[in-house]
């Protein structure tokens, strides 16, 4: 495959810019859901837009005795992992190049890249409050990662292949029970992987104000809001992809549209969740995704593995 | 009228830091971004940092203690920052004047760029002052909200 074309699809199609303006519309409908369920009018459409573009003519200060260049790459790294997973998942729908097996478990890691700047960043930043949401942020990483990755493990097992084309080839997973119950213990997971309500311990405007991001100004702050709205565009896109069949492109536009409502449902669900809860301390997290989420997710692995 | 002002009216993030007020405006200050009045229409939201914000609004008295916070709070910020005095009290020092333990007026220790009198301001009061604050970045006359800036249609329409 030819470097430039490669290099094509990181930069704009499938990649950074793509997800970056679909996360930001993404997360317009995040606000104006919220607004909605406030009984408000809500931001207009171009809100998310001007939010970043205004950042980025803000001035960037370093607070002293911060680490300055780790400070301010850490934001990079997690935008290159969030633009680099949009694109693999993209290449599953779209025929842009060559599926690889291993795929998945290449995303799985990229997906985590976002949450790892974060902690790099706001340890990096010398600020005792952003050191404090940078360690929950750890235990959170800690503790979804488990469930998450077994939950991810049922379609896989349901389909005996490592390669995204190979799933969305295959009947969509939730058609089994096993399914089913991987589908929620995954929800719940990327409720956390966005450090959404009730799993934003780490960022907690209300006792940390800000926490982990707390130290960010202009540009890399609004990268780290960039990167936000490309995660929340695509972790329900990834689950879309795994467990639900994904967006077929190929055989005319119905399958498109149930593809994008697939996603606009799960997105919808996300910011419900995120409006109806309260939020849980760190300890009660951890508790509940190594208990509770764990077990679920193992019952629904060993039913897919006799073949519910 | 450039495309950085532009943006940045179009996009307000607001971090509050109350001096020692009697916390009358603070109550009016959250009812200003209740649902009701719907600041998030506007761009304006609450952050929690100064680090995240464009204006710094600011209630009540600051005495000789304070104003130290005061100045360290918007050293702080990343430029530009707008200053809004909510209150009485922040404007002039209301009826503290006299006290022992208050100074000067808070413009002496920072520049402020919007000034709301009252006790407490309603929160009508308070988006005005936010409306004059965007004119007066855009360059209009502080009293020309009305039709000229989208915040002023959105008002309206809503």
């Amino acid at each position: 495959m030819n470097i430039f074309y490669l290099i094509l699809q990181v930069l704009v199609f499938p990649g950074l810019l793509f997800a970056a303006a679909a996360g930001l519309a993404t997360s317009w409908v995040d606000r104006k859901v919220t607004a909605y369920v406030q009984m408000r009018v809500g931001p207009p459409f171009l809100q998310p837009f001007y939010d970043v573009l205004k950042l980025m003519i803000k001035e960037t200060c370093v607070p002293a005795g911060a680490a300055r260049w780790l400070f301010l790459s850490a934001p990079l790294l997690g935008m290159a992992g969030a633009a680099l997973a949009s694109m693999l998942i993209w290449r599953a729908f779209l025929p842009l190049g060559q599926t690889f097996s291993g795929d998945i478990i290449v995303i799985l890691y990229l997906l985590t890249m976002p949450a790892v700047s974060v902690i790099i960043g706001s340890f990096a930043a010398q600020n005792p409050l952003a050191s404090l949401g940078g360690s929950r942020e750890i235990k959170l990483l800690l503790s979804y990662e488990l469930p998450f990755v077994l939950a991810i493990l049922v379609p896989v097992v349901q389909t005996q292949s490592i390669r995204f084309s190979d799933l969305l080839a295959a009947a969509p997973a939730v058609y089994a029970p096993s399914g089913v119950i991987a589908l929620v213990v995954a929800v719940v997971c990327m409720q956390a992987k966005l450090t959404l309500v009730p799993f934003d311990a780490p960022e907690a405007e209300t006792e940390l104000a800000g926490g982990a991001y707390l130290e960010y100004s202009g540009p890399p702050l609004g990268i780290i809001k960039l990167t936000r709205a490309m995660m929340l565009f695509i972790m329900p896109l990834f689950l879309v992809a795994v467990f639900c069949g994904g967006i077929v492109f190929d055989k005319g536009w119905l399958p498109v549209l149930g593809g994008v409502l697939k996603y606009l449902g799960l997105v919808v669900l996300v910011i419900l969740i995120r409006n109806t809860a309260p939020r849980v301390r760190i300890d009660q997290a951890v508790r509940f995704f190594w208990g509770p989420a764990t077990l679920a997710a193992l019952a629904a692995v060993l039913a897919a593995m006799i073949g519910w | 009228m450039g495309f950085a002002v532009n943006i940045l009216t179009r996009s307000l993030n607001v971090f509050h830091l109350g001096g020692s007020a009697c916390n009358n405006c603070d109550i009016e200050i959250l009812d200003t971004l209740t649902p009701r009045y719907d600041l998030e229409r506007f761009g304006i939201t609450l952050v929690g940092s100064i680090r995240h914000a464009d204006v710094l609004l600011v209630s009540g008295i600051f005495n000789k203690k304070a104003a130290v916070r005061l100045k360290r709070v918007y050293q702080q910020a990343p430029r530009p920052i707008f200053v809004v005095a909510i209150g009485s009290c922040a404007c002039t020092g209301n009826m503290f004047q006299k006290s022992y333990n208050w100074d000067v007026p808070l413009d002496q220790y920072i520049p402020v760029d919007i000034y709301l009198p009252g006790c407490p301001p309603k929160p009508e009061a308070m988006i005005m002052a936010i409306l004059k604050l965007v004119n007066k970045l855009r360059g209009a006359p502080p009293d020309a909200s009305a039709g000229k800036s989208r915040a002023a249609k959105q008002k309206r329409g809503a």
